[in-house]
């Protein structure tokens, strides 16, 4: 592609965005989208890529005629599809050229698909309403489409209803629905954000099939590096509602010409794990033995076989060092970290904490040794209670345990300069920061209790890759200044490998595999291991150097191997 | 590190609106007008004594069934009291039986609704006694109640909050039990708060909204079942001037007289509607649509 052509529409191009402003509706009115442009040629998959708040959703939902009435307001522009501009199309027309021309695939299908039709009767619809076929017809491309995705027993996932399905098995059935009228353009706003690495790179894998065989257009909107090395053509980069930088995706990776793509670039975490630090302390704070968590539903008539959440996990933890703890969704390792942390009771084995057991311990026996084990949560958005004091959440704890209130709230002013927040934050609601800024404020009030033992679950998912480095930064920090050790549960390896003494990898409830990160990522000796590794999206790429990781070369698994 | 500097600041700060911002910017007719409305009962009530021209039960043969004229806006009754003065005082009646309902309810049932949605053994027993006392007409149950203790305001008011305290507990219980998964609420817990902590400071301020929504719909209905409990006569004595009493006093004389029921009935009706509009826009006004990212 070359990067120097006109912006002009080209009646080749699927889709053609010139020039678009966004506003919100009402009064105040301010700008979303300030003067977008960007192209999609046929058979081409462009990736829209940028932290939350850049504007790519609200470019695509534009696109797709689908801004939110009253709340947003396209101001001027155009947007083409296939020379038709959406802007000023009727709605009626509008409707039609949303399920022949163009479609979209959504974050989360759950909400996407309707939960009380058949997946059958969900493809009907989109079928009857915009083509003039038999009855017959229509079931024969219901279940053609439905093979075109790779779903495995068509007859029967027909009469499935979306809560029967898989994750990944949903976003099958929403690119079904979305190409079964063979648009020319797709839109896929995140689609793979939920699912695990394992279901995200099959289903990379199809949409790259699928585009193959039917020569549709893909507009892919991403936050993450590694998936854009993986599929793009061809880059846009967004902040602030504006594009940054574009180009092809090699040159955009190898010699990114703006700052903010090269910060971006550089923020990815690398695969390659870090260095093996040197043990500073042989005291085991934490350690867990044949730790089991059985969930049992409660039968009337007979007793239930449960749910085994976690099974025979044992694991220890030295002072000063982190341990990860990965897995895809449902391998139990937020069930661990719930039951480190006697949120939830194990239902058999025994937890340690600086030697004492604390399994089966009365609310009132364990009070003294919560004080030893703080967490930190994914989501700060939700950790801290919105309606107090960012110094009311983080003296809560030191209160509790007969400080002086003014004594606490010192200290947490202390805490929260310590996090990198200003003082002065201590009278602030959790409403005025962003969420990088509030992750550090729920670090501080961990902080506050001054634990042995940090149990972070998932703490910097939720949070775009930038201040998701700021934030791991910080972590490494306060762990070498305060000795503390870290359980660290992440799905992401990328995170691991940078953050990580030891690992613990983990699949449905059991521990597949533990050792040193260096050893566990580099030289994987379980199948399931080294097929998380391979899923990783991205992983031929050294981002923060700019360069393709040889085949061999550091961070593969054959180079240690 | 200069770099990175930069990207934080890409971060959106979201704001929270403020409630009083989106109440003013919602203010419509309906709301606006119901406002008004109950304001003036309101005023009736608390300045009866002064705005009305009789005393409410004051008897004057002189007068019976006297057509509406200057003296006596709403005419008089059969025993030649004046209606309009009876009706301001009845306004009296309802409103300490609606907001004494309503803040007996709240108050009664905040605290078990909290203690059903934080233990599950509490909640088993307590919630099937809930079932039970929802099971049980609430007319009837105020009828049996009142005609075991007598009929006086307190027994009436005991009577009529009864019913209601189920429909708090529950809806309290529905919002600790979502809250209660808050990972704020886990992060106090783990902080060592201790229960009473968790329920007062993590639990409580979530159910505030929706109580204060619940709190005008259970006054609206304890001011109904009061008149209805009146007109049949199992409801506050005879000689208090209450909506329902005045009504039923009247309802002999209805084709003669339509006014008697009339005019309180219609005091009534203002009244209810105007609760009930309110506590409407007081839902959509506080409804968790328009802040995803806080609870309640």
């Amino acid at each position: 592609m070359d990067a120097s052509r006109m912006p002009e529409a080209k009646t080749e191009d699927v889709l053609v965005v010139e020039d678009l402003v966004v506003e919100t509706a009402g009064r105040n009115s301010a700008k979303i989208l300030s003067g977008v442009s960007l192209r999609v040629a046929p058979g081409e998959t462009v990736c829209l890529v940028g932290e939350s708040g850049s504007g790519k959703s609200v470019t695509s939902l534009a696109t797709m005629g689908l801004l939110p009435k009253g709340a947003l307001m396209a101001r001027s522009g155009r947007i083409l599809v296939e020379g038709e501009d959406v802007l000023t199309a009727r709605p009626a027309r509008l409707r039609q050229l949303r399920a022949t021309r163009m479609s979209m695939i959504f974050q989360e299908p759950m909400t996407a698909l309707n939960p009380v039709l058949t997946i059958e009767r969900q493809l009907e619809e989109v079928l009857s309403a915009h083509s003039q076929m038999s009855a017959k017809e229509r079931r024969d491309r219901i279940r053609g489409i439905l093979e075109l995705v790779r779903l495995p027993d068509v007859e029967r996932m027909c009469r499935s209803h979306p809560h029967q399905l898989s994750g990944g098995q949903r976003q099958r059935v929403m690119i079904a629905m979305a190409l079964v009228l063979e648009p020319k353009l797709l839109i896929a706003d995140e689609p793979t954000t939920a699912l695990d690495v394992t279901t995200q790179k099959e289903i990379l894998r199809l949409i790259a099939e699928i585009q193959e065989r039917l020569g549709t257009s893909v507009l892919f909107i991403t936050h993450d590096m590694g998936v854009v090395a993986d599929i793009a053509t061809r880059v846009y980069v967004m902040r602030h509602g504006a594009i940054v930088e574009e180009g092809p995706i090699q040159r955009i990776l190898e010699k990114p010409e703006r700052d903010y793509t090269r910060d971006l670039l550089a923020a990815v975490p690398a695969l390659h794990p870090r260095e093996g630090r040197a043990a500073a302390s042989r005291e085991v704070v934490l350690s867990t033995s044949e730790l089991g968590m059985v969930y049992r539903q409660p039968s009337l008539f007979r007793k239930r076989q449960g749910t085994v959440a976690a099974k025979d996990v044992n694991i220890k933890l030295k002072r000063g060092r982190t341990l990860g703890v990965v897995g895809e969704s449902g391998s139990g390792k937020s069930t661990v970290a719930r039951c480190v942390m006697r949120l939830i009771d194990p239902t058999e084995g025994s937890i340690r904490l600086r030697g004492e057991e604390i399994v089966g311990l009365s609310r009132g026996a364990l009070r003294p040794m919560r004080k030893r084990i703080q967490m930190i949560f994914q989501d700060p958005n939700r950790s801290l209670n919105p309606r107090l004091t960012v110094g009311d959440s983080i003296t809560e704890g030191p209160i509790n345990y007969g400080s002086e209130p003014r004594a606490a709230r010192e200290r947490a002013m202390e805490l929260l300069e310590l996090v990198g927040l200003p003082a002065d934050a201590v009278d602030r609601h959790p409403h005025q920061f962003s969420g990088g800024q509030r992750q550090r404020i729920a670090i501080a009030r961990a902080l506050a209790m001054e634990p042995d033992v940090l149990v972070a679950d998932e703490a910097v998912s939720a949070l775009d890759v930038s201040v998701q480095a700021q934030v791991l930064d910080l972590l490494d920090e306060i762990q070498t200044r305060l000795g503390i050790a870290l359980l660290f549960i992440t799905h992401d390896l990328r995170v691991a490998a940078q953050i990580c003494d030891e690992v613990v990898v983990m699949q449905n409830g059991r521990v597949v595999e533990y050792g040193p990160t260096a050893e566990v990522l580099g030289n994987p000796r379980e199948a399931y291991t080294r097929q998380l590794i391979e899923a990783a999206p991205g992983r031929h790429w050294d981002f923060p150097n700019f360069r393709p990781l040889a085949p061999g070369g550091p961070g593969s698994i054959e180079a240690t191997a | 590190m200069a770099d990175k500097a930069t990207l934080a600041s890409a971060e959106p700060v979201i704001r929270r609106r403020f409630l009083p911002q989106i109440a003013v910017s919602r203010l419509r007719f309906a709301p606006t007008l119901a406002a008004i409305c109950l304001a003036l009962i309101v005023v009736a009530a608390v300045f009866a004594p002064l705005i009305a021209p009789y005393d409410p039960i004051a008897m004057n043969p002189m007068e019976r069934l006297a057509p509406a004229s200057w003296a006596h806006p709403f005419g008089t009754d059969p025993y030649g009291r004046d209606v309009f003065s009876r009706t301001l005082y009845g306004a009296q009646i309802s409103l300490i039986v609606g907001l004494g309902a309503a803040f007996v309810a709240v108050l009664v049932g905040l605290p078990l609704g909290l203690l059903a949605g934080f233990f599950r053994w509490i909640d088993a027993v307590l919630m099937r006694i809930m079932d039970g006392l929802m099971a049980i007409p609430s007319i009837l149950l105020a009828i049996a109640i009142v005609s075991l203790a007598g009929s006086s305001l307190w027994t009436v008011l005991v009577a009529i909050t009864i019913p209601e305290i189920p429909r708090v507990v529950r809806l309290v219980r529905s919002v600790v039990l979502s809250a209660r998964e808050e990972p704020y609420v886990e992060a106090a817990i783990a902080v060592g708060s201790s229960l009473f902590k968790i329920m007062w400071r993590h639990l409580t301020p979530n159910t505030i909204a929706p109580l204060i929504v619940q709190g005008t719909y259970v006054c609206a209905s304890a001011i109904l079942t009061e008149a209805i409990l009146s007109f049949l006569g199992a409801g506050i004595g005879t000689e208090t001037p209450s909506w329902g009493n005045i009504m039923s006093e009247g309802r002999l004389y209805f084709q003669l007289k339509p006014g008697l029921v009339f005019w309180p009935g219609l005091f009534l009706s203002l009244c209810i509607l105007s609760i009930n509009i309110l506590g409407d826009t007081a839902r959509d006004v506080m409804d968790p649509r328009l802040g995803k990212g806080r609870a309640g």
